[in-house]
């Protein structure tokens, strides 16, 4: 059967996308002339109407929008469901995720559904033979693969947050929004959400433009403090590394490493951090890292761009203060 | 309550990994250990085991090195192993290794839980677990940071799940699948008694016959995707300049106005 188009899943939580969707729209733009039938950007949720408009500003050539209360939160089982029953109505090409945490659950249940291959975290695309050919880094990106979908169809990808350019959004781009129903009722849906609790004022530490991290030498709960305040001050996210996390001085989401989050931010400021193999497998791809250290022989120094060798305590507050000035 | 651990072997977090002109991996001289994501899932099915009753069994589908992580998680308390290999399930992709679990799995019956780390430090997909689910029809639990109540009689559990933007709290029914993140315990040692026992313990090797797999769907010809080419990452050209100045205060202030230049503030 001939397949065309390429899809993407547009991931929204109460209304508002996350960035890897509108990511995962500009890279859809780069291999859509490949398999011709434009780009569909497939959104589900509750109360979502105005979000399809925005998806056609990001590129998007047609949008299914399944709006209903059986969607309005994730559930892998509905949302796979209604994107399977899409995908074997319409036969797109390739199917695109952001790889967030749904995204990654989300992808490939609907490439077991669909009984095709799923390829996760990528990093960069190419076609060749007219199949996608995705790299992702495997061991913790102490090495790359090149992996392909050559035979089945749809190719299910989902691109690592922040490795693909967000497209700028234009209000000129039309496109066609077309409603469909979900594919589930609420009682074939084993999943009831019964509450969500949000971490505060947090952000989002794959989505993080600048990451403020605290390690061992950060020395106790309160020594998170002022790595707090230099990130509030730089609108950044909270990281940790693990021996931090472990000893119970921050929660586990603020982990960054090989057993916590990889991110790749413009700006990683490690304080504190010797930067153990395991805790640069999830930050190495960091724009700009900067090491402030005690130890001049710490290992993170050799990743580092700049480096301070010094005591967190004195130069982190001055850091702060600098930007502080230096900012407004 | 019959539970049901899958584990693989993977290398230890800390390998030096490399590659070959013919693309083959190596790990150099260090160990293959059980994957430690699926530490927290051994340790959370041992928990559930003690407060409920009933077994756990651990499954791995692997070639003889994927005994060591079976042995791991005998160890560590669970009360039976069994591992899944056929010659046909070389270059077994997540989608037809899901098919091959969710065959064993059918294999041992009444199953009520299946519980696995969040991913393997190897491949690191994540893509085992949901797509095992789907095949089982189970109740998809992935990123699992808590389970807040388990009634194996009533058929009901309730779970949160640690998302981007926070927890969410599900509560769903049984047969279902867990998938464990770190935070949800912290794994216990192997006892010496349990290295003993896992050492002598018979592990039965359940072929495709056995559980009744059919050839095109497993190994590569029932695989989705292929990965041709395996390569080091360039070298990241990092000469580290360090900031030097008379106080943390004069450093700082240097520091500020270079990241300012290299606008990613």
């Amino acid at each position: 059967m001939t397949t065309q188009g390429v899809w993407v899943w547009i991931e929204q939580f109460k209304g508002e996308v996350m960035s890897p969707s509108w990511e995962a729209l500009g890279a859809a733009r780069v291999i859509a002339d490949t398999y011709g039938g434009g780009i569909t950007a497939c959104l589900f949720g509750a109360g979502v109407q105005g979000v399809a408009q925005q998806a056609i500003q990001y590129g998007a050539d047609r949008v299914f929008v399944a709006d209903d209360a059986t969607l309005e939160d994730f559930r892998a089982e509905a949302y796979a469901a209604l994107l399977a029953q899409l995908a074997q109505e319409h036969s797109p090409a390739v199917i695109l995720f952001g790889a967030t945490t749904c995204g990654r659950e989300l992808a490939p249940t609907v490439a077991a559904a669909l009984d095709t291959g799923a390829i996760a975290d990528v990093t960069a695309l190419e076609i060749e033979n007219h199949s996608v050919v995705a790299t992702r880094p495997i061991y913790s990106g102490k090495l790359l693969a090149k992996c392909v979908i050559s035979e089945r169809r749809p190719q299910v990808i989902s691109l690592r947050p922040r490795a693909f350019p967000r497209p700028e959004p234009d209000d000129s781009l039309s496109g066609e929004i077309i409603e469909v129903a979900p594919a589930l009722s609420e009682d074939e849906i084993k999943n009831k959400v019964t509450g969500f609790t949000t971490a505060e004022g947090q952000v989002s530490l794959a989505d993080a433009e600048i990451i403020v991290s605290g390690g061992r030498g950060v020395n106790g709960p309160d020594g998170f403090a002022p790595i707090q305040e230099l990130a509030q001050v730089l609108g950044g996210a909270v990281g940790a590394s693990r021996a931090a996390v472990d000893a119970g001085w921050v929660p586990y989401a603020h982990q960054v490493g090989q057993t916590g989050k990889t991110v790749s931010p413009d700006l990683y400021i490690a304080c504190g951090i010797s930067g153990a193999i395991q805790h640069q497998a999830g930050m190495r791809t960091s724009k700009v890292i900067v090491a402030i250290n005690k130890d001049p022989d710490a290992p993170i120094f050799k990743l580092a761009r700049y480096g301070i060798v010094g005591d967190l305590f004195q130069v982190v507050p001055e850091l702060t203060s600098a930007f502080k000035e230096k900012l407004t | 309550m019959h539970i049901v651990v899958c584990t693989k072997q993977a290398p230890d977090t800390a390998a030096k990994m490399s590659v070959d002109a013919e693309g083959k991996i190596s790990w150099g001289d260090s160990p293959l250990i059980i994957n430690p994501w699926d530490e927290y899932a051994v340790e959370e099915a041992l928990l559930l085991r003690d407060a409920h009753g009933g077994q756990v069994t651990v499954i791995a589908m692997g070639p003889e090195e994927a005994r060591e992580a079976l042995k791991h998680a005998v160890a560590m308390g669970c009360d039976a192993a069994i591992r899944v290999w056929d010659e046909s399930f070389t270059g077994s992709d997540t989608l037809a290794t899901s098919y091959i679990l969710s065959q064993a799995i059918k294999k041992l019956g009444d199953v009520d839980l299946v519980l696995l780390g969040r991913g393997t430090v190897d491949s690191d997909t994540n893509q085992v677990g949901p797509a095992l689910a789907q095949r089982l029809g189970f109740s998809p639990l992935m990123y699992v940071s808590k389970i807040d109540q388990i009634d194996p009689g009533a058929k009901t559990i309730a779970v949160e799940r640690l998302l981007e933007q926070g927890r969410q709290i599900v509560s769903s029914s049984l047969p279902a699948l867990v998938g464990t993140v770190k935070e949800i315990n912290e794994p216990r040692y192997p006892s010496f008694i349990g290295i003993r026992k896992a050492a002598k313990m018979e592990m039965p090797v359940w072929s495709a016959a056995d559980i009744g797999a059919e050839e095109a769907k497993v190994g590569v010809s029932g695989s989705g995707v292929t990965w041709p080419t395996v390569f080091a990452p360039p070298v990241r050209e990092s000469e580290c300049e360090i900031i030097e100045a008379e106080d943390a205060r004069a450093a700082a202030r240097i520091l500020a106005d270079k990241l300012i230049a290299e606008k990613v503030v």
